[in-house]
């Protein structure tokens, strides 16, 4: 069964301009990869508990110590635009 | 029609720890823009995120202090969303299995105590910091990644005053824990707050703004103030309330919509697939139960109940949990705990206040203000000089004794000075010990007030009273 979605949705969400021949594209794209994964809906679950890791790791920590940080200049200069040891963005109204 | 207020808060507190939630860079408040970022925080790919263990062991605390469930399994999920200040895209939170679940705070308004319930205890990272410059905007990445926890409360609250004391009752409790600064200037404690109105009987909530930019908790209470009127107004013109969020202009004193945010949010929550699961035994969550301090509440009653003190004074020693430690510290050297509470409550708050200091920057130690009540307890000054040497005291940082040496201050207590001073006073009194004896006894204060001001004001007042009494009943 083929499964519709929403590309306008998606693409709003990760701030995607799409063109008609995109959204036409991807569209069928998405809803081929949604209805491969909708095979698992096969496999009864009732008696599974969800998993959210896979591996049986569990409780990592770290001591609470203060590590040396980056030099703000080592990575600005990969930055579009710096200044005054800010990351420079267009302006953000709120 | 009558409405009722409904109001939930939401408290952003940042752990006290030296180091980032998830890597080594310090969380120092002040350092230049961006000299606090590294791999990690800034959300380059490929690094490992690994959990900072005393802020889960801070945020356990807090929960237990707050009577919340302190969940045996609990993770972490990214809540992705887009702005400049989140260089993952992605907040590292926690989502449907947080650390602490229930939980709740006492507070007392106007002589009513009240319980508020918590939702939930959550451990998650902060985001950086925007500076609106002309023309575009800088972004400081130095707080990303810094450990908070929020704390949600159930809509319990009814009035801004009921907020305002669930905020007081928190910070307490989080000072006295001592995982959090609690400093709102410096962010570490944040507040958002959920205001709604209902039909008074009504049960169903009524549509909720939420308000941010709160950065006192005076603020709390006049923006939740402000939000009431505004939304009532709104009712009574028969207007619907907008579910959105708005933000308070603490300088004009209104509320105002936040745009960008008006679009409905789907952040698409997902389990962090870098950090593992928290998973705790009831036996190492007992283990931090029992190693809490003695919160407020507890130390209000054991003051209350071993030092005499009055519910009042107990209750703003123990409000801030380093004016308790210095009072405490003071009964090293007096035992008179109720004169300490005076002198703490009355003359020193008033001159630390005038001096805009906290009591960890009193010029008087504990040893000091001990020091000068010893020497009343001891007779060997008034009250009246106390207060002179009191002033001293706080300007010099010099001890009650030295003061009181230097000045030659000491109080006359020795009854043959007095005694002959109390004769010269009633030979060049006649009019005043004729009408003493006539029956005026007020002439007595008059010829008191002679021996004191022949003493500069160092003889004993209570002995100068007896002595005078058995001179003139001669």
């Amino acid at each position: 069964m083929k499964v519709e979605m929403n590309i306008d949705d998606v693409a709003k969400l990760a701030r995607l301009k799409l063109s008609a021949e995109e959204r036409e594209k991807f569209s069928s794209q998405m809803s081929d990869i949604l209805s491969y994964v909708q095979k698992l809906n096969a496999v009864d679950t009732t008696h599974v508990q969800a998993a959210d890791h896979v591996e049986a790791v569990q409780n990592v920590t770290r001591p609470d110590e203060v590590k040396p940080s980056l030099d703000p200049d080592s990575f600005l200069k990969h930055a579009p635009l710096g200044r005054d040891q800010f990351f420079i963005v267009p302006q953000v109204i709120e | 029609m009558d409405y009722e207020p409904v109001i939930g808060l939401e408290v952003h507190v940042q752990l006290k720890t030296a180091s980032k939630l998830f890597c080594g860079c310090s969380t120092k408040f002040g350092a230049l823009p961006n000299a606090q970022v590294c791999p990690v925080c800034l959300g380059y790919p490929g690094v490992l995120p690994v959990l900072n263990e005393k802020a889960l062991t801070l945020a356990v605390m807090a929960g237990l202090a707050m009577g919340s469930t302190v969940a045996l399994y609990s993770k972490f999920d990214r809540k992705n969303y887009f702005y400049p200040d989140l260089p993952k895209a992605y907040q590292v939170s926690q989502y449907d299995e947080p650390i602490c679940l229930g939980g709740k705070i006492d507070i007392e308004v106007e002589g009513t105590r009240k319980e508020i319930r918590l939702t939930r205890i959550h451990l998650e990272e902060d985001a950086g910091k925007s500076m609106h410059f002309k023309g575009d905007t800088g972004v400081d990445y130095n707080r990303t990644g810094i450990p908070l926890i929020e704390i949600v409360s159930e809509p319990d609250l009814r009035s801004p005053q009921e907020a305002y004391q669930y905020l007081k009752e928190l910070k307490t409790i989080l000072e006295y824990l001592d995982v959090s600064d609690c400093n709102m200037e410096e962010g570490s404690l944040r507040c958002d707050a959920n205001v709604s109105l209902r039909p008074v009987g009504e049960k169903k909530m009524g549509t909720r703004a939420e308000i941010k930019n709160l950065n006192s908790f005076h603020n709390v209470e006049k923006a939740i103030t402000y939000e009431i009127e505004r939304q009532k107004e709104l009712l009574s013109r028969g207007e619907r309330i907008v579910q959105e969020t708005r933000l308070w202009n603490a300088d004009e004193s209104f509320t105002r919509s936040m745009r960008s945010k008006e679009a409905a949010h789907d952040y698409r929550y997902f389990p962090e697939p870098d950090l593992v699961p928290i998973v705790f035994s009831a036996k190492e969550i007992e283990s931090v139960r029992v190693s809490l301090p003695e919160l407020a509440q507890r130390r209000k009653e054991r003051f209350m109940k071993d030092f005499a003190l009055t519910a009042y004074d107990a209750e703003v020693l123990t409000a801030q949990k380093d004016l308790a430690d210095f009072f405490e510290r003071c009964l090293k050297y007096s035992k008179n705990a109720k004169a300490i509470s005076n002198w703490m409550m009355g003359d020193l708050m008033r001159e630390l206040k005038l001096k805009d200091l906290g009591i960890a920057q009193s010029p008087m130690s504990p040893e000091h203000i001990a020091g000068l009540i010893e020497l009343m307890d001891q007779g060997k000054i008034s009250g009246k000089m106390a207060k002179d040497v009191f002033l001293e005291m706080f300007g010099t940082g010099k001890s009650a004794q030295e003061i009181v040496s230097a000045k030659g201050l000491s109080q006359l207590s020795d009854s043959s000075q007095i005694e002959g001073v109390v004769k010269k006073v009633i030979q060049e009194n006649p009019p005043s010990v004729q009408d003493y004896r006539n029956g005026k006894k007020n002439a007595l204060s008059y010829l008191v007030g002679q021996v004191m001001k022949a003493t500069q004001g160092r003889a004993n007042p209570k002995m100068v009273n007896e002595l005078l009494v058995k001179e003139l009943e001669k």
